[in-house]
C-alpha cells in the first residue's frame, strides 16, 4: 500500500507492525513523535503492547533491558541527549545480548544546545556493541525497523535504526508499507535466548565478572557482533526476495567506472546522488557510496568496494575532536591500511547541528577530490564543509 | 577455584544457569571462631536459624541438627541470640 | 497472616550458603528473611552494590530465584520493564503462573542514585515490592556517606576530623517520601524483628501496586562493631526509637512495635565506632541534637498514627 508519512510516522508504524511486547520511552526532539504516535496506537487498541512512559531515557533503556531479559520483544526511540543519557545502558543491553530495537532520529549533542541533525549521538555510541543502521530515506527507515527486529532476534544483539532528525523525521514522503500479516510472517514469534520469568529454571543475569572471566565474555560479545554480519546479509536478502526492496550494506551509485567517489551515511547520500548525476552529465567519472551499517563495520566489503577508486571523500556528520581525522574516515582508512593498492581517503566534516548541505556543496567536494586525484596531494587532513 | 574456560565455552550474555555451583565456595574457611552447639541444651526455638546470615544452621523436620561448618563464617550471631536461659551455642577459638 | 518460625522453616532457602558477604552481614540476612517470607514464585532485581558483589561473582550465584542486576541507578526502572513484560506475556498466554516482583536496593541505590527511577516506578504503579536494605552508607565502595547516613556518623567521605565531627546533616526520610507518592503500602522494619518483617513482606506482596519496605541492616564493617552484635544493634535501633517499626497502609499509619521503655539513643550509638567521636565532651551538643531529632520524629510519628486512626 502507498501512503504519505513523515519519517517519525513511518518508524512508529513499523514499530506497531513489529508488535513489540513492551515499549518504554521518554520524549525527546526530534524523535518525540515516534513514541507519541506509538502510544496512540496503544491507546486505540491497535497494538497489544505494554507502553511504559518512563521518567528518563536511562530508565527507558533500563526498562527495555528488564523486559527483554524477561523474554519480551522490547523497543524504544530516542535521540541526542537521550541517547547520551542511555549510554551506560547501551553497553549493558549489548553485553547481556538482548535484542532491543531502538529508533533514533539523529541529532547533535550539547553543548551548545541544538536540536537539529548530525550523527554525533550514534557515533558516540559506536563501541557499545549495538548494530547501527543509518537510513537514507524514511522508506528505508521503515524497512530497516522491520529488518532490525529480525536481525536483533537472530543475532541476540540490540540494533539502532537511525533516520536523520528533522530532515527525515519531520519530512513527508511517499511510503510503501507492508501489510501487518506480511510483517508478522517475516518476523515470526520471538524466541528469547533466556527469560527471567522462567521461575522454574531460575537464572542470574548480570553477574560480576572478575579479571578471570570478564575478558572472555567481552571477546565472546565481539564475536557475536562479527557473526551478525552473515545474519544481516541473510535478512536483507530475505527481505528483498519477499518484498522486492533491497538495501545492500554498501550501496554503490554510479560507481562502476568512477575514479572519484564520496561515501556518506544517512540522507546526505540522496543529495550526493544528485550531485553525481549533475557531474556525470558533464562527463565526470564520479560516484557515491552509501554506508548503511556503521556497526558492524563491513570492513571486508568496504575494502573490496573502495580499492577500485582513486580518491574517496568521506562525508562525516560528526566530529572526532582532534582524533587524526573524522570518525568514519578514521575507520575506513584503518580498514584499508593493509592494501597495497588503495585510494586516497579524504576526510570531510559537514552538517553539524543541522547545517544544510546541498548538491552544490558536494559538487565542490567532488571538484576538490578530482584535483587531489590529479595532483595526488591532500592539502587538509580534515576539511569542514560550509563553515564560515 | 573454578575451572577456567575459554571464550567459546561461555553462555551468551554471561548469564548463570547453574545456581547450585555457589556451594563450591566453602566460606567456612573464613572462620576464626567456631560455634559449638549443645544438642542437650537446645530447645529448638530456631532463633539461631532465623538470624544466620549464611543459612548455616542445619534443620530437619523443623529441628536443629547442628551447624554446617562448610559455610559457617563464625560471626557469633547464633551464640548471641540463643536465649540466655538456654545457652546452647558457645564460641570457641578455631584450631588450625 | 503472621508466619511462625516453624512455618518459615519449611520454606526453601532461596539465598544460598556460599555467598561472600562479610561475617555477620545484616544485609544478606534481610534478603534471606524476605525470601523465606515471600509469596512465591518471585523474580528479583538488585542494583550494583555490596549485595550484587557478594552474591553473584561469576560463575557463582547465591540466588535460587531469577535475579537480575544491570546497573546502579535503575533497579526500579528495570523491574518496571520486567513487570510490564510479565503483564503482557501473561495476557498473551505465554506465562500462566502468578509471579511476584521484588527489588533489593541498598540505601545508595535507593535514597540517592536510584531515587529518580524509584519515584517514577512508584508513580506509574507497577506491581512490585521494593526492599531497601539500609545500612546507612555506601558500604560497597568503602563506607562513604549517603543521604541515609545519620547525623554525626563518621564515614570515609564525612570523616570525623579536627574541625568537622562527621556527617553534618540528618538522614533523608525515605519512607515518608514514598508515602508522599501515595504508595499503597510503605513500612519500616529490621532484621531483629523477623516476624514483623515477614508479615510486612506478605502484606506488601498481596497489594495490587507498588510497595516499599525500608529494612535497617546493621553492617559490622561500616558501623564498627563485632559481627555477633548485628541483631543486638538492630534491636537497639528500635528500642531507642531511632528506627520505629511502623507501616502506612492506604494512608493509615500503624506502629507495629512500641518499646516498653524508650531507651536513650546513646545506648545504640555507643556500640558503634562510627559514632565514637560523638562521646567526646566537645561534641556533646551534637549528641543532644541527635537525641532531640529522634524524639521529634518519634513524637511526630505517634501523632500521625493517632491522627489517621
Amino acid at each position: 500500500m502507498i501512503v504519505a508519512k513523515t519519517g517519525n510516522e513511518a518508524m512508529a508504524y513499523a514499530m506497531k507492525q513489529c508488535r513489540p511486547d513492551v515499549v518504554a520511552a521518554y520524549p525527546i526532539t526530534p524523535s518525540t513523535e515516534i513514541v507519541q504516535i506509538f502510544s496512540s496506537f496503544v491507546a486505540d487498541g491497535l497494538v497489544d503492547t505494554e507502553y511504559v512512559p518512563v521518567e528518563s531515557e536511562h530508565s527507558a533503556m533500563s526498562a527495555c533491558i528488564g523486559a527483554a531479559a524477561s523474554g519480551a520483544r522490547a523497543m524504544t526511540a530516542t535521540a541526542s541527549q537521550g541517547l547520551a543519557l542511555m549510554h551506560e545502558m547501551l553497553f549493558i543491553a549489548a553485553g547481556l545480548r538482548l535484542p532491543i530495537v531502538m529508533c533514533v532520529a539523529s541529532r547533535s549533542l550539547s553543548s551548545p544546545l541544538n536540536i537539529h541533525c548530525d550523527h554525533s549521538d550514534s557515533v558516540a555510541s559506536r563501541d557499545s556493541g549495538w548494530i547501527q543502521i543509518f537510513c537514507e530515506s524514511s522508506q528505508e527507515g521503515y524497512d530497516s525497523v522491520i529488518q532490525a527486529v529480525k536481525i536483533a532476534e537472530r543475532a541476540y544483539l540490540p540494533v539502532i535504526v537511525a533516520i536523520d532528525g528533522f530532515i527525515l523525521s519531520h519530512c513527508m514522503e511517499r511510503l510503501e508499507i507492508l501489510s501487518d500479516e506480511e510483517v508478522s510472517d517475516f518476523l515470526g514469534e520471538f524466541k528469547p535466548n533466556y527469560s527471567l520469568l522462567d521461575t522454574k529454571n531460575p537464572i542470574t543475569v548480570g553477574p560480576a565478572c572478575l579479571p578471570d572471566s570478564y575478558f572472555e565474555h567481552k571477546r565472546a560479545e565481539a564475536e557475536g557482533i562479527r557473526q551478525a554480519k552473515g545474519i544481516i546479509e541473510e535478512v536483507i536478502e530475505e527481505y528483498r526476495k519477499r518484498f522486492h526492496r533491497y538495501y545492500p550494506v554498501i550501496d554503490e551509485y554510479q560507481a562502476e567506472d568512477a575514479e572519484v567517489v564520496v561515501l556518506a551515511m544517512g540522507s546526505t547520500v540522496g543529495t550526493a546522488k544528485i550531485a553525481v548525476d549533475e557531474l556525470r552529465a558533464q562527463g565526470k567519472k564520479v560516484g557515491a557510496l552509501k554506508l548503511r551499517f556503521f556497526r558492524p563495520l563491513f570492513s571486508e566489503k568496504l575494502v573490496a568496494s573502495l580499492r577500485k577508486f582513486k580518491v574517496v571523500g568521506i562525508l562525516d556528520r560528526a566530529e572526532a575532536m582532534n582524533s587524526y581525522i573524522s570518525p568514519l574516515a578514521t575507520e575506513i582508512r584503518a580498514a584499508l591500511y593493509h592494501q597495497t593498492e588503495k585510494p586516497l581517503i579524504v576526510s570531510y566534516v559537514y552538517g553539524l547541528g543541522g547545517r544544510e548541505i546541498t548538491q552544490e556543496d558536494i559538487k565542490v567536494v567532488f571538484e576538490e577530490l578530482i584535483h587531489i586525484k590529479e595532483t595526488q596531494k591532500v592539502k587538509d587532513e580534515v576539511s569542514y564543509i560550509g563553515v564560515r | 577455584m573454578s575451572k577456567l574456560v575459554s571464550w567459546q565455552e561461555l553462555p551468551c550474555g554471561a548469564i548463570i544457569t547453574d545456581t547450585k555451583r555457589v556451594l563450591e565456595n566453602k566460606t567456612g574457611a573464613w572462620r576464626s571462631f567456631r560455634p559449638v552447639w549443645n544438642k542437650e541444651k537446645c530447645i529448638n526455638c530456631l532463633t539461631c536459624w532465623i538470624y544466620c546470615p549464611d543459612a548455616a544452621i542445619i534443620l530437619k523436620d523443623g529441628k536443629h541438627q547442628g551447624i554446617n561448618y562448610e559455610y559457617c563464617k563464625g560471626c557469633g550471631i547464633c551464640a548471641e541470640v540463643c536465649p540466655k536461659k538456654v545457652q546452647a551455642i558457645t564460641m570457641v577459638k578455631e584450631e588450625k | 497472616m503472621m508466619p511462625s518460625i516453624k512455618e518459615l522453616s519449611r520454606e526453601p532457602e532461596l539465598f544460598s550458603s556460599g555467598h561472600r558477604a562479610c561475617t555477620g552481614c545484616g544485609e544478606v540476612l534481610a534478603v534471606r528473611q524476605v525470601l523465606l517470607a515471600a509469596i512465591k514464585p518471585v523474580a528479583c532485581v538488585m542494583p550494583t552494590g555490596c549485595l550484587e558483589i557478594v552474591s553473584t561473582i561469576y560463575p557463582h550465584t547465591a540466588w535460587q530465584v531469577p535475579m537480575f542486576h544491570s546497573a546502579f541507578e535503575n533497579a526500579a526502572a528495570t523491574i518496571s520493564g520486567m513487570e510490564a513484560a510479565y503483564r503482557v506475556l501473561k495476557r498473551k498466554g505465554k506465562i500462566t503462573e502468578d509471579i511476584n516482583f521484588i527489588a533489593f536496593g541498598g540505601d545508595g541505590g535507593t535514597y540517592d542514585i536510584g531515587f529518580q527511577a524509584l519515584s517514577g516506578a512508584v508513580e506509574r504503579r507497577h506491581r512490585f515490592l521494593y526492599v531497601c536494605l539500609d545500612n546507612e552508607a555506601y558500604m560497597n565502595t568503602g563506607i562513604q556517606r549517603s543521604s541515609a547516613t545519620p547525623l554525626g556518623a563518621h564515614t570515609t567521605t564525612s570523616p570525623a576530623g579536627k574541625v568537622k565531627p562527621g556527617k553534618l546533616e540528618w538522614r533523608k526520610d525515605i519512607v515518608e517520601i514514598m508515602i508522599a507518592h501515595d504508595i499503597p503500602y510503605a513500612a519500616q522494619a529490621t532484621v531483629w524483628n523477623w516476624n514483623d518483617l515477614a508479615n510486612k513482606v506478605r502484606k506488601a506482596l498481596s497489594i495490587n501496586g507498588p510497595s516499599f519496605i525500608n529494612v535497617l541492616v546493621p553492617c559490622p564493617l561500616g558501623w564498627g562493631y563485632h559481627s555477633s552484635q548485628t541483631i543486638t544493634l538492630s534491636k537497639l535501633a528500635v528500642e531507642t526509637c531511632f528506627w520505629p517499626l511502623y507501616e502506612c497502609e492506604n494512608h493509615k499509619y500503624r506502629l507495629n512495635y512500641v518499646p516498653k521503655e524508650k531507651l536513650p539513643v546513646t545506648e545504640w550509638l555507643k556500640l558503634q565506632d562510627r559514632f565514637r567521636h560523638l562521646f567526646r565532651p566537645e561534641n556533646k551538643s551534637l549528641l543532644d541534637a541527635f537525641q532531640e531529632e529522634v524524639d521529634r520524629r518519634w513524637e511526630q510519628l505517634n501523632k500521625k498514627v493517632k491522627c489517621f486512626d
